[in-house]
């Protein structure tokens, strides 16, 4: 039965705060595309990825038309590419880089993900071809993304990758200098990465996965703000409350959105991710939520307890509401993606130093920030290892996507366009880690990783 | 099968009778109507039957959105799945 209340209100939270679903995101298995030879790799790789997503784009359009929902992104994830071509020399991997670029550009979709390696253990011949190809591969190419998994909960961190992270972001940014250094914009470490995730940069397809998958990622700070905002002076309770049932609304629609698309190109269904991710545009950001929840300024003190709660109730107002629950799922804290986080960064409210405490209680971490451009590789060694450890010693996901703004120093604008966004470039402690992070080796898994 | 047509924009003679017709022609039934207007803004919410449907659904959208851009009207067509699976469990 149809009430005019509730079609008021899913019309208005989708017309006045830019509810949409963020991506459609089919994961495809490149495990049978494995060869030695590096033109037989690219041509198998190419030929089966705009096969199985031939239609991806077609069907995301037509169920927007359906539906009435905006899906902005429609995007594809593949095997992380250091396994897949694991017998590959580094030229083959960046020929393999230029391959999906062109896969991405025929299939119409905006980023395609796993140019990437697990090596929270250590490396492959395959994963140390892959990684030295990344700086190339990022600046070659428009659309692939690359993440690199150095740590987990069980394994530990593999500092010996973090080091080379360090001198791979550097080189990145150097190479992609005259954009603003955007190379670094598709490149992010994590720990305990998860192995569905539909959003960018971090998307890949793991290989417990099947051969395809759809996994959706849902948005909509802006209905969670205005939520918040019309239930006006309540407790902790109600408000969390409030945010449980602006989720569940949210991800039933995402969940639809996955069915519809898993029946319309006969893939099986993944996960949904109900995160809420923001956009550089007004009405879109979850630094607002935070200070309608009372903050003067996201940044002030009270904001991670204000993100905890935050991150805690759209978990448990979303899980009701999808069949199946994945990928990262919870609020993003992207600074370059997010008005209110750049607004709370250029007043000195929001330092680098909140932001990793922030991220012991959201769904991602450190994500978007520019760093000057003279940053030592040390410094950013230093800062993934610190931000990974928050994951590991909390059995979570964290991840580092800094841009190290060639030629700007603190208090510049970098701007990346688009969903993107634009960052100021954030001051960081010069005090060097140096001889900590060339000590190399395996930090060791944590006493409560045993759990069997 | 339903689906609900919501049409805003400046009021002026006749909306009703070209959105209906523009339904009947499509062979859209229409189930429920309702309708306001508020300083001389119009806007109404009809809820319309799409099982026996002249053309697909997606290009059903499309021809309403066309008559409202014809018509200095906003209209927007939305399956019902939508309404269902945000308010009801």
């Amino acid at each position: 039965m149809l009430n005019m209340n509730d079609i008021l209100e899913t019309i208005h939270m989708i017309e006045g705060e830019n509810l949409d679903i963020r991506t459609i995101t089919m994961g495809i298995s490149l495990l049978d595309c494995v060869s030695e030879d590096d033109d037989r790799f690219c041509d198998k790789i190419y030929d089966k990825i705009t096969k199985k997503a031939e239609r991806l784009v077609a069907v995301g359009e037509e169920i927007e038309k359906m539906y009435g929902i905006p899906i902005v992104n429609k995007r594809v994830s593949v095997t992380p590419i250091a396994i897949a071509g694991g017998a590959l020399s580094r030229d083959g991997f960046v020929k393999a880089a230029k391959t999906l670029d062109r896969a991405a550009d025929t299939l119409g979709i905006n980023f395609i993900g796993g140019f990437g390696a697990l090596v929270h253990k250590g490396f492959t011949p395959g994963d140390r071809n892959l990684l030295a190809a990344i700086p190339q591969a990022l600046t070659e190419t428009g659309k692939v993304c690359s993440s690199v998994n150095v740590a987990s909960t069980k394994a530990g961190i593999n500092m010996d990758a973090v080091r080379q992270m360090g001198d791979i972001i550097r080189e990145t940014a150097y190479l992609t200098r005259d954009n603003d250094s955007i190379g670094c914009a598709k490149l992010v470490v994590f720990t305990n990465v998860p192995e569905d995730n539909p959003f960018m940069a971090g998307a890949f397809h793991g290989v417990g996965e099947p051969d395809t998958v759809i996994n959706v990622g849902v948005s909509g700070p802006g209905v969670v703000a205005s939520a918040i905002k019309r239930a006006g002076d309540c407790d902790f309770s109600a408000l969390a409350d409030i945010i449980k049932k602006t989720a569940f609304k949210i991800t039933r629609m995402g969940q639809l959105v996955a069915y519809e698309a898993s029946r319309r190109l006969d893939t099986p269904f993944g996960i949904v991710d109900l995160s809420l991710a923001p956009t550089p545009a007004i009405g879109d950001s979850v630094a607002h939520i935070l200070e309608g929840m009372g903050l003067e300024q996201c940044g002030a003190h009270g904001t991670t307890a204000a993100l905890a709660l935050l991150n805690d109730a759209v978990k448990k107002g979303g899980v009701m509401a999808s069949s199946h629950v994945g990928g990262l799922s919870g609020a993003f804290i992207p600074v370059s993606e997010d008005q209110g986080m750049i607004d709370a960064v250029s007043a000195g409210s929001l330092t680098l130093d909140k932001l990793e405490a922030m991220t012991a209680v959201c769904s991602v971490g450190l994500d978007m920030i520019a760093i000057p451009g003279d940053t030592p590789a040390d410094v950013i060694c230093g800062i993934i290892a610190d931000e990974i450890s928050i994951g590991v010693a909390n059995t979570k996901t964290t991840a580092v996507r800094v841009i190290p703004a060639w030629g700007k120093k603190p208090g510049d604008v970098v701007s990346f366009g688009g969903l993107l966004g634009y960052a100021p470039v954030m001051k960081l402690n010069e005090k060097s880690p140096a001889a900590f992070i060339a000590r190399g080796g395996r930090i060791p898994a944590p006493i409560h990783s045993l759990k069997n | 099968m339903k689906a609900v047509i919501t049409v805003t924009g400046r009021d002026v003679v006749g909306i009703i009778a070209k959105v209906s017709s523009a339904c009947a022609e499509n062979h859209a039934n229409i189930v429920d109507i309702s309708q306001s207007v508020i300083d001389e803004y119009f806007a109404m919410i009809m809820v319309v039957e799409i099982d026996q449907i002249a053309v697909d659904f997606t290009q059903f959208v499309d021809r309403m959105e066309t008559l409202g851009r014809e018509n200095g009207l906003v209209i927007h067509t939305i399956h019902e799945d939508v309404f269902n699976a945000m308010h009801h469990i």
